[in-house]
């Protein structure tokens, strides 16, 4: 029995390793997060957090559900597969309320050469036009309508 | 293909659940949407991209992205026919309001729409000392705000350069695949606003994507292939001088 006959400083250190491990862990429990390592080495809760951004662009399906002379307008047209906030800017809040915000006029002298100017590096098989020689100055839907511009009876 | 009246009203269920969640108006987190039916990447055609700059302007509104950074941006390439090494490439900020007039006709010229490549590997996460950047289970490189330290690790890491600072918040902040939207079934917002199909967003666990009838029938890269990243935006017809 000589062996433990100081043993009690051991059991001493032992009591507060064990007090400052627990301490330690709950410490720790309230600094990580709950959904912390959930999915791996990071916040689950991160992902929902990313995907409540409320929306900006409402998607060419919405705009359909209300706007279906359009898209029969374009369906047979070269911009059939031009979706409609490609032109008409993010227009979430009007479909959230068509009443609350009105989309703007577009300016096709400015809207139209975005695509179609000119440009040497542009697919070769893409429509382009040099707008100042083609038009003169001339908004495009003098001649063109937007939605199918495909001039009718004359050249595509 | 054009939309017929049948194909419409095949299309409406789901434009209405796209535009309950419009309706709804506040955030919210999508309940239908399943992390681990999905595998999401993008398949960029390169023979379609007209560089208007409408998928840049698209993310910046769609995801409030300050002036001068970029979480999408149009790169133009212009290669001579003697120097395929040393391509001049320009994008003026960041190709947003679309390209002035290509100078040289000569040679080869084209567009290079560039975004994270959220990478199955990669790299940028791999090197987050806090944990703040991940992969989702669906596939999709995240950055959490709220645990991010702005130590500029990740935008070090970035074989790409997709990342940057944040100058408001300090944090690092990336493409998210427009994250709130692929969740609630709508596409990204680059993907809304192209006008050419040139980006098609693309669920690769899902078999009816037309995705894999594109992969199957057509020769596409990936950027750096050799950084063993598994990059999963798909690029069609991209040269070889594209870095």
């Amino acid at each position: 029995m000589h062996a433990f006959k100081d043993s009690g400083h051991l059991f001493r250190l032992a009591a507060v390793f064990v007090a400052g491990t627990l301490l330690f862990l709950v410490v720790r429990s309230f600094l990580v997060p709950k959904s912390f390592g959930q999915y791996g080495h990071y916040r689950g809760a991160a992902m929902a957090e990313t995907a409540a951004r409320p929306v900006n662009f409402a998607g060419h399906e919405t705009c359909e559900t209300c706007h279906a002379d359009v898209l029969d307008k374009k369906k047979d047209g070269k911009h059939a597969h031009v979706n409609c906030e490609a032109c008409h800017e993010p227009l979430a809040k009007h479909a959230d309320d068509p009443s609350a915000m009105q989309p703007p006029k577009l300016d096709t002298a400015v809207l139209c050469v975005r695509c179609h100017e000119a440009n040497a590096a542009k697919p070769k098989n893409f429509p382009q036009v040099a707008s100042a020689d083609h038009s003169s100055g001339l908004p495009c839907d003098t001649c063109h309508q937007p939605h199918s511009p495909a001039i009718s009876g004359g050249m595509k | 293909m054009s939309i017929t009246r049948r194909h419409l009203l095949l299309l409406l269920p789901a434009a209405a659940v796209a535009w309950k969640h419009v309706l709804a108006g506040t955030p919210e987190a999508s309940p239908n949407y399943t992390m681990s039916q999905h595998w999401w990447g993008m398949l960029i055609d390169l023979t379609k991209c007209i560089g208007c700059g409408n998928c840049v302007r698209a993310c910046q509104t769609e995801n409030d992205v300050p002036d001068g950074y970029f979480r999408t941006w149009v790169e133009r390439y212009h290669v001579s026919d003697y120097d395929i090494e040393n391509p001049h490439v320009d994008s003026p900020d960041g190709g947003k309001k679309g390209f002035p007039p290509t100078k040289e006709a000569s040679g080869k010229n084209f567009f290079v729409p560039k975004l994270c490549n959220h990478c199955a590997e990669s790299p940028c996460t791999q090197v987050c000392p806090v944990g703040a950047t991940f992969v989702s289970p669906d596939g999709v490189v995240l950055v959490d705000k709220k645990y991010c330290l702005g130590c500029r690790y990740c935008v070090q890491a970035c074989p790409y350069g997709c990342r940057f600072i944040n100058p408001k918040t300090e944090t690092a902040e990336k493409c998210t695949l427009c994250y709130h939207r692929i969740t609630k079934g709508l596409t990204t917002a680059c993907c809304e606003s192209c006008p050419t199909g040139a980006r098609q967003l693309a669920d690769l666990k899902n078999p009816h994507d037309p995705i894999h009838e594109f992969l199957k029938t057509h020769s596409v890269q990936i950027l750096k292939p050799y950084m063993a990243t598994h990059a999963k935006v798909f690029y069609n017809g991209l040269d070889g001088s594209v870095r």
